[in-house]
């Protein structure tokens, strides 16, 4: 069992979600991945206005209408817009098939203004996902570190929270998130560099590491090879590559009577 | 074999920085007779900027059998349109040496502060290439920072190809044969640096014809190897 924490619209062939949906699906098909996390519309922006950011999601709600028994829909949201983010929340989650939320480059995780999302999303069984990046050459204005989403975590140690991309520059990022057991890492999006996911289990434990691939940018192959070409017992790969999505996903599948 | 490789082409990290590049090439030599067998054909490293090179080139061709070398211009300090450079490759292709330019090493995002190489700036290639008559040449590392016109136009100068390591985006082999000629591209893995499954699934993920498939994986390599 394949599940693919981290897929996107962009980049992938196609002029309309439904097109580029298929498109992706057909790849997995091809790599045996049998379910996709899919959020972000077909053209992104950092700093997204509300009607930006809803009309990416109802690209993505479009996306899924096909395919909800192969993927699942996370929903996009800006915290320097709260009161129209919390609404999108309600919108997509709370009324609508998303279980999960994507923060990106708006604002640093760390800042009191994600916390009514965090508190909402939690509400309702939605897991979050938090893009992090580590970067030499300088972050965006409002792009997170793990030391960002570390601070977040501690401020709500009960909720569970994702770490997008391991901070890329992932020995730093494992050791930024080591102390709090709340937050997992997302494998998605960085080279497929040689002992990653080792030293993820080594020092996350298994449970705490999940497959992600970051296509259409990146591709599923250098991705999945994280996993499939690590030095683990096949137990601990099981966790990885699906295992442990399906669990962090399970409260909110229940709540909306999604069987799997 | 592992994942049926019969052969791969390995050079030696201990070239980016080393500076005695003879002692580096015979090790590579010797580890590949004594651990590869007939699997490690070794391509050594050459580094213009330090005072006679050429006996280095002359040893790797003729003391170590090497049948291609690897350059590094970017952690040795030069720009391909320095006329040495091109001194270079005249002499690797008078003796049907492969050369192979690494364009990159680590994603920049992810270099240490304190040691930060910018990638290869592969355009003056383009021009060189046409001139040297019999150059063999390979990019690698070079497809997640050198895409659309300018791969195409060094591509299209010469005998030139570029393996697939750093080649990323779902499908990413059948998405860039749609402009890159199936003869262009070779199977590369940057192994140990990246894990090798990434290479080899990425034959997988792209639906390929078994033409393109003999080609990438062993026709092209061959046919690049014994040009003369």
């Amino acid at each position: 069992m394949i599940w693919d924490l981290h897929c996107h619209l962009a980049g992938v062939p196609g002029s309309t979600p439904d097109e580029r949906m298929a498109q992706l699906v057909e790849f997995a098909d091809r790599m045996g991945i049998d379910r996709l996390c899919v959020y972000m519309g077909m053209n992104w922006s950092h700093q997204p206005k509300p009607e930006d950011f809803r009309k990416q999601n109802d690209e993505v709600l479009q996306a899924l209408s096909r395919w909800h028994h192969r993927a699942f829909g996370f929903v996009y949201v800006n915290p320097n817009f709260a009161r129209e983010s919390l609404d999108e929340i309600n919108r997509c989650v709370a009324d609508g098939p998303m279980v999960g939320v994507k923060l990106w480059v708006a604002a640093k995780a760390h800042v009191a203004e994600l916390d009514p999302i965090i508190e909402r999303a939690h509400e309702l069984k939605a897991i979050i996902f938090q893009h992090t990046w580590w970067k030499s050459v300088g972050l965006l204005p409002g792009e997170s570190t793990p030391l960002d989403i570390a601070a977040l975590a501690k401020r709500h140690p009960h909720v569970p929270l994702i770490c997008g991309h391991t901070g890329g520059d992932w020995e730093r990022g494992i050791r930024a998130i080591r102390r709090h057991s709340n937050v997992s890492v997302d494998l998605a999006g960085f080279d497929p560099t040689a002992g990653v996911t080792e030293m993820a289990v080594r020092e996350l434990g298994a449970e705490r590491v999940l497959y992600g691939s970051d296509a259409a940018g990146r591709s599923f192959s250098s991705q999945l090879a994280k996993v499939l070409g690590a030095d683990l017992p096949e137990a601990a790969k099981k966790l990885i590559l699906g295992e442990n999505l399906k669990r962090m996903l399970t409260p909110i599948l229940r709540a909306k009577g999604i069987q799997l | 074999m592992a994942h049926g490789v019969t052969q791969a082409w390995a050079g030696s990290f201990d070239g980016l920085l080393h500076k005695d590049l003879s002692s580096v090439n015979s090790r590579l030599a010797e580890d590949c007779r004594r651990f590869g067998k007939t699997l490690l054909l070794p391509f050594g490293s050459i580094n213009p900027m330090l005072p006679d090179w050429e006996e280095d080139l002359r040893r790797c061709h003729e003391q170590f059998k090497m049948r291609g070398i690897r350059l590094h211009p970017n952690y040795h300090g030069y720009k391909l349109s320095e006329p040495f450079f091109e001194k270079l490759l005249r002499a690797a292709s008078e003796r049907n040496l492969l050369v192979q330019i690494v364009v990159s090493m680590e994603d920049r995002r992810t270099q240490p502060a304190l040691f930060a190489v910018e990638p290869v700036d592969v355009l003056p290639l383009g021009k060189i290439v046409s001139v040297i008559p019999g150059l063999k040449l390979q990019l690698l590392n070079a497809l997640l920072l050198v895409r659309g016109q300018p791969l195409l136009s060094t591509l299209a100068a010469g005998n030139v190809a570029v393996e697939i390591a750093t080649l990323e985006g779902a499908g990413g082999v059948a998405a860039l044969l749609k402009t890159v000629p199936s003869e262009k591209l070779l199977f590369g893995s940057y192994a140990p640096f990246f894990i090798f499954e990434s290479a080899i699934l990425k034959l997988k993920e792209s639906a390929l014809s078994k033409a393109q498939l003999e080609a990438i994986t062993s026709a092209n390599a061959r046919r690049l190897l014994s040009d003369k």
